[in-house]
């Protein structure tokens, strides 16, 4: 037994982030973890690499005990991280990375770094990994799927008896997420250990020889080689059936008048195109892989890297959005994926923050007109429910969820025609998930065009009006309410055609 | 008042009262108005200076801008006879020019602030010193200057007008600063510049905007000043005082790092400044060790900040850290 956890606990205040956790991993096996965000998996995996301690269990590596690790240890123990942030220095190079902190040196006391000898360390752990590159490759040059392989290359140098991998797919295309699962079969084949960390529940079924799925700080299920298909992890992560959070439109959308967009090139897809129409009245969910290119679209329709080609009309009217102060002047607004680089200027206040687009609008002959800046940021406080003492609060000491609604409130103070919505909730508490939800609502019966790019499946299948599905640059197809279901979005984003039109042609 | 601004008021009465007990002399109407002119000559071209650092950007080429602005002054009075007002406005229309080149290359063509105002420090006074062949220009005696020489260098009710000057040119950048729409917009830009630029503000507009108010404030000083010393020497004249300003800037609360600080504190900072100066020579401190004082005293603030700072927002930090660590 290369890994026994034995009732791992961890509680935070207010939280119990694991609760008597036990997993166990052989050598030569995949182990899939599966859980829905905030089910434990990060933090168990923190335990692991020695960064978080338990309050509670013990850990057995190759039959010792430990009450807890440090980071040290776990290295010393043979345990290697591949992060889904990659944490590789891109100024340096290849043999650099995976030998840093490890470096040969010459020279006696001056510790030079003997490069030739690094190379000569790292070029046939690059040829067992089947890389494509050399170990003089700078880092800067490489892919991130190359980076990747630096990183797995790193973990092997290490001499590496368990290697984690944490969401390691989700910034790979499908061939290069292909060569990645080959290269894990090949270190299951040598005798590593692998704990395999992923919402793709395709890449846990093919390569997983068993999955221990949790939920809520709890294992909830260990499901052996033959039961492992996507309705059983399902069933055991969501353990409920999926909440309805849909409320209809209070009246239907319009046909005419929306956000048209018309074979329009963005800077990451410059060989594809992008046609979409977005009615008024309308949540049109946009679902996808990372790095479909939902985000570039954002950018584009915000004017923050302007299209290339291709048109942008609103209410009919031909658009030219060269930046966002052009897009903000037609009513097209953006709420950031990340609110705290774009969305806000966390060291001003609520009221500061809320003027900033408009600020001309509160100001006579150039001077802020600080009553009526607090008059509109305090009604949008109010009507947003954010808790604050006073809208003279500095934006960073709130929640997440409550800095979100300070971005909303920000455009809502002005007249807004299309609202583009940017993974609106990343990083937002349950609760004021569904009042940000309640709010799109509100926004779309009152005729805006909204616009939600999301890769919560949940979010975009219990918001959205109709959903948009982009799959390498461009909308591989859009679902209506009733064709709107996992299954159908997964097959659009990875490039396949969804179920009823396969039935379609099956019956036909 | 801030809490800095206090801080530095508290900490000038404090050093003036314990320079007063040693030698009343700095107490002296003399000694208060001597003062007081170099706080205006030093005072104006600092705030353009924190005007700058708000934007997170540095002027180095100030001094500089002092010694060209200068000869060029001094040619076109005392040399061609120039009548003064025009020379006025071109010395003023060349520091808005400077400020604009260096906001746009900053801003359009993204180089760093730092590199390029380090190659308008050494290019202006180059260009200063071959202009003249490095010998020092006076005022001598130039003809018609009396009007602008009272202005300039004079006083009213004893008070310099230098001083005058400062106050005035405080309180216009003040209001532009903490209460228009632009100096929102500067601190938003210093703060956060793809926040701002995500709000629909023209940054780069504002960025160069600073610079050129900076290059104005810098062409005003270069008047009085070379007033002030009534010949100006190429390669002597203004050197250092970029680092005079940026010192003024960072002890009046400024972040190097942009988005922070406010007219007040840079004045007070130029007070603090001139009265170390001034206690170094009525302490018959030996002057040589003048840099010492100021760098001493500059750090010690420094320090007492950051441990203030340290300990004012510890326990939030430590709450954000369980909180974010719980949310994962």
């Amino acid at each position: 037994m290369l890994l026994e956890l034995e009732g791992i606990g961890k509680s935070y205040p207010g939280v119990r982030a694991l609760d008597g956790v036990s997993l166990h991993l052989e050598a030569g096996e995949v182990l899939g973890l599966v859980g829905e965000n905030g089910a434990g998996k990060s933090t168990l995996m923190k335990v692991l690499g020695g960064v978080v301690r338990p309050d509670a269990g013990r850990i057995r590596l190759h039959g010792r005990d430990f009450p807890q690790l440090s980071i040290a240890e776990a290295g010393a123990q043979g345990i290697a991280f591949v992060h889904q942030e990659l944490s590789v220095f891109d100024n340096l190079d290849v043999a650099a990375n995976v030998l840093m902190g490890r470096e040969p040196v010459w020279g006696g006391p001056l510790r030079l770094v003997d490069r030739r000898a690094a190379r000569a360390e790292v070029a046939p752990l690059l040829a067992r990994l089947g890389a494509d590159f050399g170990p003089e490759a700078p880092v800067a040059t490489l892919s991130i799927a190359q980076r990747q392989m630096v990183e797995i290359a790193r973990a092997l140098s290490m001499r590496a008896r368990i290697i984690i991998f944490d969401e390691p797919t989700s910034s790979l295309t499908l061939s290069e997420t292909d060569r990645l699962l080959a290269t894990i079969a090949a270190l299951r084949e040598a005798g590593t250990g692998i704990i395999y960390i992923s919402h793709r529940l395709g890449e846990i079924t093919t390569c997983a020889d068993r999955v221990t799925c949790l939920r809520d700080g709890r294992v909830v299920g260990h499901l052996a080689r033959g039961e492992i298909n996507h309705a059983t992890m399902t069933r055991l992560m969501i353990g409920r059936d999926l909440k309805s959070l849909y409320t209809p439109p209070a009246a239907a959308p319009r046909e005419e008048g929306g956000l048209r967009i018309e074979a329009l090139v963005t800077e990451a897809f410059p060989d594809r195109s992008i046609d979409l129409a977005l009615r008024p009245g309308e949540i049109l969910g946009l679902a996808g892989l990372v790095g479909a290119g939902r985000t570039s679209l954002a950018r584009a329709l915000f004017g923050v890297e302007p299209a290339l080609a291709g048109g942008i009309s609103l209410g009919g009217r031909e658009l030219r959005i060269g930046s966002p102060r052009e897009a903000i002047a037609e009513g097209i607004y953006l709420v950031p994926e990340d609110r705290k680089r774009s969305g806000l200027v966390l060291d001003m206040t609520i009221a500061e923050n809320v003027s900033l687009p408009d600020l001309a609008g509160h100001a006579r002959a150039g001077l802020v007109s600080g009553g009526s800046e607090v008059r509109v940021a305090e009604a949008q406080r109010q009507s947003l429910r954010i808790r604050a003492p006073g809208v003279a609060v500095r934006a960073g000491t709130l929640s997440g969820g409550n800095q979100q609604k300070v971005v909303l409130g920000k455009w809502l103070a002005m007249r807004p025609r299309a609202l583009i919505f940017d993974e609106p909730t990343r990083g937002v508490d349950v609760g004021a998930k569904g009042e940000i939800y309640a709010l799109m609502r509100g926004l779309a019966d009152r005729g805006v065009a909204v616009l939600m790019i999301s890769s919560d499946m949940e979010e975009v299948i219990g918001v959205s009006d109709r959903v948009a599905v982009m799959h390498e640059g461009r909308i591989a197809g859009t679902l209506a309410r009733h064709e709107v279901n996992e299954p159908n979005i997964l097959r659009l984003a990875t490039g396949q055609q969804p179920e009823q039109h396969m039935a379609t042609v099956e019956a036909e | 008042m801030g809490r800095k601004e206090l801080g530095l008021a508290a900490l000038i009465v404090g050093i003036a009262a314990i320079t007063a007990g040693l030698n009343p002399q700095f107490l002296s109407t003399v000694n208060l108005m001597n003062m007081a002119n170099l706080i205006g000559l030093f005072g104006i071209f600092s705030i353009g200076q924190g005007l700058i650092i708000i934007t997170g950007g540095i002027d180095l080429s100030v001094g500089s801008i002092f010694a060209l602005l200068g000869v060029v002054f001094l040619d076109l009075t005392a040399n061609m006879g120039i009548a003064w007002p025009f020379a006025v406005l071109v010395v003023l229309a060349l520091g808005l020019l400077m400020g604009l080149v260096h906001g746009l290359l900053v801003t359009r063509l993204g180089l760093q602030p730092f590199v390029v105002t380090l190659c308008g420090l050494l290019i202006y006074r180059g260009a200063a010193r071959y202009y003249t062949g490095d010998s020092t220009i006076s005022l001598g005696y130039a003809e018609g200057l009396d009007a602008i020489t009272w202005l300039a260098a004079g006083r009213s009710y004893g008070v310099p007008h230098s001083f005058l000057a400062l106050i005035l040119v405080a309180i216009v950048v003040g209001v532009v600063l903490h209460r228009s729409v632009f100096g929102r917009y500067l601190f938003a830009v210093g703060r956060n510049e793809e926040a701002a630029r995500y709000s629909g503000i023209r940054t780069g507009a504002v960025v160069t905007g600073a610079y050129v108010l900076g290059g104005l404030l810098a062409g005003i000083s270069t008047l009085l000043l070379v007033f002030y010393t009534s010949s100006v020497s190429p390669s002597s004249f203004g050197n250092f005082y970029e680092l005079y300003a940026i010192a003024a800037a960072v002890l009046g609360g400024c972040s190097l790092r942009g988005g922070e600080g406010s007219v007040l504190g840079i004045v007070l900072g130029t007070v603090l400044l001139q009265v170390l100066q001034n206690l170094v020579n009525i302490l018959g401190i030996p002057s040589s060790l003048n840099f010492a004082v100021m760098g001493g005293v500059i750090l010690i603030g420094a320090l007492a900040d950051r441990q203030l700072a340290r300990r004012k927002s510890a326990p939030a930090r430590m709450a954000a850290k369980g909180a974010a660590v719980a949310a994962e």
